[in-house]
């Protein structure tokens, strides 16, 4: 049995917007027409005194009362009616979590693998659980009209089809600090089986060999802040950071430290305990990196030299 | 001779003391509204160079002039300078004092002295704010909505600008006080409700949304502080706190605010439309009482700011009907402005062509905030570009244009000289043509994905971007000439005597400038405001 596609929530809602858009223009040439009309055919050089002292007309007040209420009405049913569609996810749809943090995206999938890209397959519903680890982000796919914030503490989701294979962009839409604008990553469609080729791929660690710690770091999204050519970011540079002489503030108090490779590690999973001077303490936690994502991390930013 | 009398007995220069103590000490309506008129001029401007920088920058992908963090503050500046200390202060404030207590008959608001406590208190919340970017951990980098997480984890100068704006909040508190009393107990005799000016009805709409959602504006900034400095958690989701109710909060003001700035811009349009078409306005009730619903249904509809932010979707639904309710109303004054149009005879001058484009400005801005008002389209544009076009079309579309429209009008009145009038054409259509290169192209950046308060951006939207910044020079250039022309011929200028325009409301049957005490002993009003009959030019 062929089964029909998804209407994606881009076909739902397009037609919403045309509906009002058009009310809209129709409304507005309406108004702009009559206006340039009265304004030419009762200028002064034409109409010296005016023709009229006309001060109402209860005929028209309700006329111009009812009929733009029914007109709004309708836009309010139809847009209430498409918001549905937009919250109710089709059955047997794929679960992915999207992590958001200041400012990077991960995407976990059901069998523990992640990903900064959003894959998906095409033609199957994907819903998106959407968790946030510090401030608020906003998850908007502009492609299938999309969006929805993501609260620390709350748990929102977002569904969409993608019918057809392709690279889509996915922003943050609410603001989350200096980076926000950085903080772009993409919906890969791909075909069923492509997609379950990529599903099944390990890349985790293992027997098969090392984690590459400079793709961990941009996976992470580490290299959204520290910089790895010695231009100061919002973070410290990686450049060179090894047994750098660095002032520290720690609870409060500064010191001057040697950076090794104990400090990077805390500096990782508890990067409020020791800050570098003249930096926000506003780095995540990753308290939750396995020992050897933790060690192929370290490794990585001491070789950046 | 004539001029001689009227500069001796003008609120100029009769009151015994001279110098700036004169003017930021005294109680004189007419004075405390030129302050707050200079004052909040003088802060749009900074608003508008924030405004260009921020273009600018985005002119072209990639660092154009300034960093992030630079540009993240400069936006939320811009905001914060606009919406604070410009536009809500700004009609109420400057004009509304000016006029509105001319206009009943009074020889001044209710409670002078409150009134000049009031421009005070915003001198200082505009001083710790100004404060707040040079001090501390620098200029706040939220955004002008001051949203929890983010604000109370920023190390940035959030706690002192969030002050500020508590401080301002005050001024504003006072002058709606002020102006219902006034309004209610100083009437002059004969002035009865339906003989108000439809200007002094909005600010008297206006008043009441002052006095009701300020406070609230006040508490959510305190709980913002105690988040900062006390901890206390509440809109923190890791301690049981909820940063969805600081939205609600938050916007449970910032919703009303826009009607305490769009609605006494409503005003001045109903007041300068009659006058230069020479007709009395069409539906005066019906504008009067819109003002009235607009406040009301208006305090109802906070909720859609927050369609996408995960509160529920029964939240959603009735918060996106009360806001197409609200959209009926200022329908009915945009046909009923219209309408006063038909058979009149118009003179094209300044004032009136602010004050039409006015209309076409604000249609513009409603009308896409009918695709904000609607659940599902609201979800693809909201905080987006579009969101910046839709609500730049309202506040400087509508409340600048028609402040500028108020400049052109009353501005002479009070001066006694005026401007050129070719010039000031000029500079319309500059800042007109400018304007929509600018805002419609935003809003076409918005529906094409573009989110709003993005430093950078991806090169597809570049094109656009361009566009949009060429339009906000144009406008700058509009903006120059406008405010060179009209402050040149305010101290410069030919006289500008009796009441060449035809007003038909008190202001216009006072003195020009007008006297200390407005009137020469007890003013009844005998006629409707917009009735032309008797009028002398």
């Amino acid at each position: 049995m062929n089964q029909l596609p998804l209407i994606s929530t881009s076909d739902a809602i397009n037609p919403l917007f045309l509906f009002i858009y058009g009310a809209c223009l129709v409304l507005l040439l309406g108004i702009t027409i009559t206006m340039i009309y009265f304004v030419v055919r009762y200028h002064r050089s034409r109409a010296p005194e005016p023709t009229s002292q006309v001060d109402g007309n209860l005929m028209l007040e309700i006329i111009w009362i009812v009929l733009p209420s029914i007109l709004v009405l309708a836009m309010f049913w139809y847009g209430w009616k498409e918001y549905l569609v937009l919250r109710t996810v089709p059955p047997n749809a794929l679960s992915v979590t999207a992590t958001a943090q200041m400012w990077s995206w991960n995407f976990s999938y059901s069998d523990g693998k992640t990903s900064n890209k959003l894959y998906v397959p095409v033609g199957r519903a994907v819903r998106v659980e959407l968790v946030s680890k510090d401030v608020i982000h906003g998850f908007f796919l502009p492609a299938f009209r999309v969006k929805r914030d993501i609260v620390p503490g709350m748990s929102n989701y977002v569904w969409f089809v993608a019918n057809k294979p392709g690279s889509y962009d996915v922003f943050c839409s609410q603001y989350c600090g200096t980076q926000h604008s950085a903080m772009i990553t993409t919906v890969e469609a791909l075909p069923e089986d492509q997609f379950a080729t990529w599903l099944a791929r390990k890349e985790a660690p293992g027997a098969a060999g090392k984690i590459d710690g400079k793709a961990l770091a941009e996976e992470k999204g580490c290299l959204g802040c520290h910089s790895l050519d010695g231009t100061p970011g919002v973070g410290p540079s990686f450049k060179g950071i090894m047994g750098r002489s660095e002032v520290v503030v720690t609870k409060g108090t500064e010191r001057t430290m040697t950076v090794d490779e104990a400090y990077l590690r805390r500096s990782i999973t508890e990067p409020g305990a020791d800050v570098v001077k003249g930096f926000q303490p506003i780095m995540p936690e990753f308290g939750d990196l396995k020992k050897e994502e933790l060690d192929a991390l370290v490794e990585f930013v001491t070789s950046v030299k | 001779m004539s001029d001689m009398q009227q500069a001796a007995t003008s609120f100029w220069n009769d009151t015994g003391k001279t110098g700036l103590t004169s003017w930021i000490f005294s109680t004189d309506h007419k004075r405390i509204g030129l302050l707050y008129f200079y004052t909040t001029i003088g802060f749009f401007l900074v608003g508008v160079v924030l405004g260009l920088l921020l273009r600018i920058e985005l002119m072209a992908p990639g660092r154009t002039i300034m960093g992030p963090q630079t540009y993240n503050a400069l936006f939320t500046v811009h905001g914060v300078v606009m919406i604070f200390l410009f536009i809500i202060p700004g009609i109420p404030g400057a004009f509304g004092n000016m006029v509105m207590p001319i206009q009943i008959g009074a020889r001044d608001v209710s409670f002078p002295r409150l009134n000049l406590l009031s421009w005070w208190l915003y001198i200082i919340g505009a001083v710790i704010i100004l404060t707040s970017l040079f001090s501390g951990g620098g200029a706040p980098d939220t955004g002008w909505t001051f949203y929890v997480p983010f604000s109370s984890r920023t190390g940035t100068n959030v706690s002192l600008a969030v002050f500020g704006v508590f401080i301002v909040g005050f001024s504003s508190i006072l002058t709606g006080v002020n102006f219902v009393t006034t309004i209610h107990r100083l009437r002059a005799e004969g002035m009865t409700w339906f003989r108000l000016p439809l200007f002094t009805w909005s600010l008297y709409a206006t008043a009441w949304v002052q006095i009701l959602a300020t406070p609230i504006l006040a508490i959510t900034l305190v709980l913002v502080m105690a988040e900062r400095v006390l901890g206390t958690g509440l809109f923190d989701p890791t301690r049981g706190g909820d940063p969805v109710m600081y939205q609600h909060l938050f916007w449970i003001y910032s919703h009303p605010a826009v009607y305490i700035m769009i609605l006494p811009a409503m005003g001045i349009v109903s007041d300068i439309i009659p006058v230069f078409s020479r007709k009395p306005i069409f539906g005066y009730k019906m504008i009067a009482f819109s003002s009235l619903a607009i406040a009301a249904a208006g305090s109802l509809v906070w909720g859609h700011h927050m369609f996408t932010s995960g509160m529920s979707d029964t939240a959603v639904v009735v918060f996106s009907f009360l806001t197409f309710i609200v959209a009926i109303p200022s329908a009915i004054k945009v046909f009923n402005w219209i309408s006063t149009l038909y058979k009149g005879s118009i003179s094209l001058e300044a004032p009136m062509l602010f004050a039409l484009s006015f209309i076409l400005l604000f249609s513009i801005g409603g009308l896409s905030g009918l695709i904000l008002g609607a659940a599902a389209t609201d979800v693809h544009v909201h905080d987006t570009h579009f969101v910046v076009g839709h609500f730049h079309y309202v506040m400087f579309g509508g409340t600048g244009f028609a402040i500028f429209a108020a400049m052109h009008y009353w501005l002479p009145k009070f001066y006694g000289r005026r401007y050129r009038e070719k010039p000031a054409i000029i500079a319309w259509g500059l800042m007109f043509t400018g304007f929509n290169v600018l805002y419609f192209t935003m809003q076409v950046l918005g529906m094409r994905g573009m989110p709003r308060r993005y430093y950078d951006y991806l090169p597809e939207f570049g094109p656009l971007n361009l566009v949009a910044t060429v339009g906000s020079w144009i406008l700058a250039a509009g903006l120059i000439l406008m405010l060179v022309n009209l402050f040149r011929g305010l101290f410069w200028g030919e006289p500008f005597v009796g009441n060449p325009w035809g007003g038909a409301t008190l202001e216009w049957s006072v003195a020009t400038p007008p006297p200390t005490e407005n009137f020469e002993g007890e003013p009844v009003a005998t006629h409707g405001p917009y009735d032309f009959s008797g009028v002398k030019k």
